[in-house]
């Protein structure tokens, strides 16, 4: 009996152990199980680099989800899936800035204890620094995001001499920073938040950093970049998280990004496991045969983004607005849509805000039958205004870059430019270089072909900056305003409507689909798609979470 | 008119047959020699067909496919089994993600089917291999006259002048032929430009044929060279200057005539060749413009349907494979018919 007890004791002590250790293994399963997955190589491959490694000068879709891992700013976006992927949280600054003076005056207070990848310590000295170099190494954005800074006119007016005084300044004892605006921005977190006010160290060069990677304080530092060869990022030494909503650690140890091959070449080195992600966009006449074959492989989002022709306004053929409308009327956007990879993968546009952007209204003068949506070419009307126009016969050159799809877009272009009588013909250029050469005057690009994904979610960011004047730089190649439009009134009234926002955000982005339809009616541009993001991943990578401003985030997806 | 190098010395190996031919004339002994071949009558009889079929290709666009090939035919629908069906066909299975250009339908409209832009590639073969033959062949007839000009004047001038274009010939020649010619095109497709009094656009088939027919000279003008100096030194011409022949006459007479046979049998070869620079030019974006087309760039159009639609990648490629390899068994024939040592010395 006592034998027999003993016994009965000490098996239920067992039993008791035992679902003890299981309910202990459940509970830590997760934490362990999420362990596990740190480390590792993640492989990225890319037909081509894209330019500068400078964060504040860099803009591109395929190196901004990059910096956001690299570099902080002292706002981010959060580093999450879906609609979270909108909001701004701090980043190296503690928490939300004290707003004050009538929405004029953020104050920062600056995280302690963060150091660069190169083992410096985060002061405020660095933040000041970096906002006047936005302005010395004239950022692309730094007339469009920043000009609103109070010094920011001196600055864009003679960059060498940039000290944004009564804009920027720090304070060392207490650890804040004071940013003033010369008006209410309804938009300056979003601003801030964008790689392009990424704080570098104070001694950061003042020119583009071109090949050399700039210290950050992000979880991954770049080890080295040779734009004809690879990319590598690895771990930041210095990196401990302090936010896993702004900058969570990555869970892979290095990422290499390789440029180079072709877009085929890309898919079958995902499909044979010998990379994990490709940039560019699966090649049309495999996706019909990866949807069915690899479907868990592929993901595919929604993006606040357009595909559009920007027109050069300033010369000819497309100086003359009957010329310009013309194309716009006689594109047939259900072709461009079938060259991206049918329906199922971008919709028709003919506006500049694309239809997630807040401020987007429906409407399309440009097509066969007016309303609402895109219905059909009218080229009957087109050919009119052409001949009113007096361009007819003239040459064209669509500028593309050497991806399939851009080219695709660019063969058709120049058959519709010929069916309207022009001389046309297509100059097909490297990735890496296209977006600068059509930005920069000095080549004389009359049409070319292009995309713009959202920076942040305001209309202005489709709207000011690509056809605001202060974006319009000639001779540069951080002019971003590639149609070279400068319309003073709408110009005036695109500022006005950003002001309006910190006040009356409902009637501002009222105000700013008005402004999409009347800059379409002087026609800088063709509306052509708005895409999805198709991704092809590896078979091994997981965690996959896409966000709708930096896209797919690299650092949240793990390899083992 | 007989090159005087086969007035020389008969060789021991030549017989009465032989002899009896000489007598009928150098080209008349060739063109009989051709004819005598069944691989050089099969070759230029194959090699004729491809020529007309690209030289019709207009008439097989307009009568036969009923399509404009230098035209995007995103939208195109045509019918098959009496149904209308669109060129660009949307995927419906899996994900439903993609849109394929048709297939070959074995019809007269897209025999080969259609490319990524929905355009008739049989079509676009025609006119793209008459591209391909215009461009190497204009190449072709550049080079050797460049290579004949400079070997020439190289070999038979010697001194100082042999001196300055043997060097120039040694510098064109220490660049890779596919760099040098990918670095002009990249330079001469990017604008227009002018020739003397000439506009050349920047699409323009004369920048691949200028370009694709001067990387080649050195090739070409260093044997024609070592011909020339080798001829130079020849009994019949020592002979003719001892006679006080003048110099420009022994050239007229008695080099030029025996240099011919030479430029004759590269003339094939180097075809063959341009053919294959003309289609890796264009692959690579760097030779034939849109909207043109030439067997190249068909091939980079296929490129990107290389797992859906294989023939528009295989159909040029297989042009180009056949057009070459008929070129270097004619141009074989004839080196052999023009040369009867080196071919009884195989």
């Amino acid at each position: 009996m006592s034998e027999s007890l003993s016994l009965t004791t000490r098996m239920r002590s067992r039993i008791l152990c035992g679902v003890a250790a299981l309910a202990l293994g459940t509970a830590l399963q997760p934490a362990f199980a999420e362990d596990a997955h740190y480390g590792g190589t993640m492989k990225l491959v890319a037909v081509a680099s894209e330019g500068t490694l400078d964060p504040h000068i860099n803009y591109t879709a395929k190196y901004w989800p990059l910096f956001i891992w690299t570099h902080d700013g002292l706002m981010a976006f959060k580093k999450a899936g879906g609609a979270a992927s909108a909001e701004v949280v701090p980043d190296l600054a503690e928490e939300a800035p004290v707003i004050s003076n009538d929405g004029k005056t953020y104050t920062f207070k600056l995280r302690q204890g963060i150091k660069f990848s190169n083992g410096k310590d985060l002061t405020v000295e660095d933040v000041v620094a970096s906002f006047q170099r936005i302005f010395k190494v004239s950022s692309p954005t730094s007339g469009s995001f920043y000009n609103g800074i109070v010094g920011a006119d001196k600055c864009l007016a003679d960059a060498a001499t940039c000290t944004l005084e009564g804009g920027v300044t720090g304070d060392a004892a207490t650890n804040t920073i004071t940013i003033n605006l010369t008006a209410p921005d309804a938009e300056f977190l979003y601003k801030l938040a964008v790689p392009h006010a990424a704080i570098v160290p104070a001694d950061t060069v003042t020119k583009d950093a071109g090949n050399e990677p700039i210290p950050g304080t992000g979880t991954y530092a770049f080890e080295s970049y040779d734009p004809n060869a690879s990319l590598i990022m690895v771990r930041n030494p210095y990196f401990q998280e302090w936010s896993a909503e702004a900058q969570p650690k990555g869970y892979a140890d290095r990422i290499e990004y390789t440029f180079g091959g072709t877009e085929e070449a890309a898919v079958n080195a995902i499909l044979n496991g010998q990379a994990d992600f490709m940039y560019e966009p699966v090649p049309s006449d495999r996706l019909a045969e990866l949807s069915v074959s690899n479907p868990d492989q592929l993901r595919v989002s929604p993006q606040v983004a357009w595909w559009y022709a920007p027109m050069n306004v300033n010369i000819a053929p497309f100086n003359s607005l009957e010329a310009r409308q013309a194309l716009n009327y006689a594109v047939d956007r259900d072709a461009l849509v079938s060259v991206f990879g049918g329906p199922a993968l971008a919709s028709p546009v003919c506006t500049i805000l694309p239809p997630d952007m807040p401020g987007h209204v429906d409407r399309c003068d440009y097509t066969a039958d007016p309303g609402e949506f895109w219905s059909a070419p009218d080229m009957d009307k087109a050919l009119e205004l052409v001949e009113a126009s007096g361009t007819r016969g003239q040459k064209v050159t669509v500028v593309t870059d050497d991806s399939v799809t851009s080219r695709g877009v660019g063969t058709y272009l120049q058959t519709v430019l010929t069916d309207l009588g022009y001389d046309a013909t297509v100059q097909s250029i490297s990735g890496d270089i296209q977006f600068t050469y059509i930005q920069n005057t000095n080549n004389n690009v009359q049409i070319s072909v292009t995309q713009w994904y959202q920076d942040y979610p305001a209309p202005s960011n489709f709207l000011n900056v690509l056809f605001g004047c202060d974006s319009f730089t000639p001779g540069s190649d951080s002019s971003v305003n590639m149609s070279g439009i400068c319309d003073k009134g709408l110009d005036d009234r695109m500022k006005a409507a950003m002001a309006l926002g910190s006040t009356d955000p409902e009637a501002a982005l009222k105000e700013w689909g008005d402004i999409d339809y009347d800059m379409m009616k002087l026609s800088p541009a063709i509306p052509m798609f708005t895409p999805k993001d198709v991704d092809l991943i590896s078979a091994r990578l997981g965690n996959y979470e896409f966000s709708s401003q930096f896209h797919w985030l690299v650092g949240k997806s793990w390899v083992q | 008119m007989l090159p005087e190098s086969d007035k020389t010395a008969p060789s021991p190996a030549v017989t009465a047959g032989e002899d009896a031919g000489r007598r009928r004339g150098p080209w008349k002994r060739v063109f009989e020699g051709l004819i005598a071949s069944p691989t050089a009558m099969i070759s230029a009889g194959l090699l004729m067909l491809i020529v007309v079929a690209t030289l019709l290709a207009p008439v097989y666009a307009k009568y036969v496919s009923g399509t404009d090939p230098f035209r995007s035919g995103l939208s195109a629908r045509i019918k098959i089994d009496g149904k209308p069906t669109p060129v660009m066909q949307q995927s419906t299975e899996g994900l439903g993600l993609g849109v394929t250009p048709i297939g070959p339908t074995w019809g007269p409209q897209y025999l080969l089917g259609a490319d990524g832009q929905g355009r008739d590639v049989a079509a676009r073969m025609l006119y793209g291999g008459r591209n391909s033959l215009l461009i190497a062949g204009a190449a072709t007839l550049i080079c050797l006259f460049w290579a004949a000009i400079i070997g020439i004047a190289a070999g038979y001038s010697g001194g100082v002048v042999d001196g300055v274009l043997s060097n120039l010939i040694d510098m064109i020649w220490a660049f890779p032929v596919y760099l040098l010619a990918i670095s002009l095109s990249i330079v001469m497709i990017g604008k227009s430009f002018a020739l003397g009094p000439f506009e050349i656009s920047s699409g323009s088939l004369i920048v691949p044929i200028l370009i694709i027919g001067l990387v080649y000279v050195p090739y070409v003008a260093r044997p024609i060279r070592g011909r020339v100096m080798a001829i130079n030194q020849s009994e019949f011409v020592m002979a003719a200057r001892g006679l006080g022949i003048r110099r420009w006459k022994i050239l007229l007479r008695h080099i030029l005539p025996n240099v011919s046979t030479t430029l004759i049998v590269f003339a094939p070869m180097l075809m063959a060749l341009n053919i294959v620079t003309e289609s890796s030019l264009s692959f690579l974006s760097v030779g034939v413009q849109p909207p043109n087309a030439s067997w190249g760039t068909i091939l980079q159009d296929g490129q990107t349907l290389l797992y859906s639609r294989p023939w528009v990648s295989l159909a040029p490629g297989f042009a180009i494979m056949v057009t070459v390899l008929l070129l270097n068994l004619f141009g074989d024939v004839l080196r052999d018919v023009l040369d009867p040592k080196s071919a009884r010395g195989r």
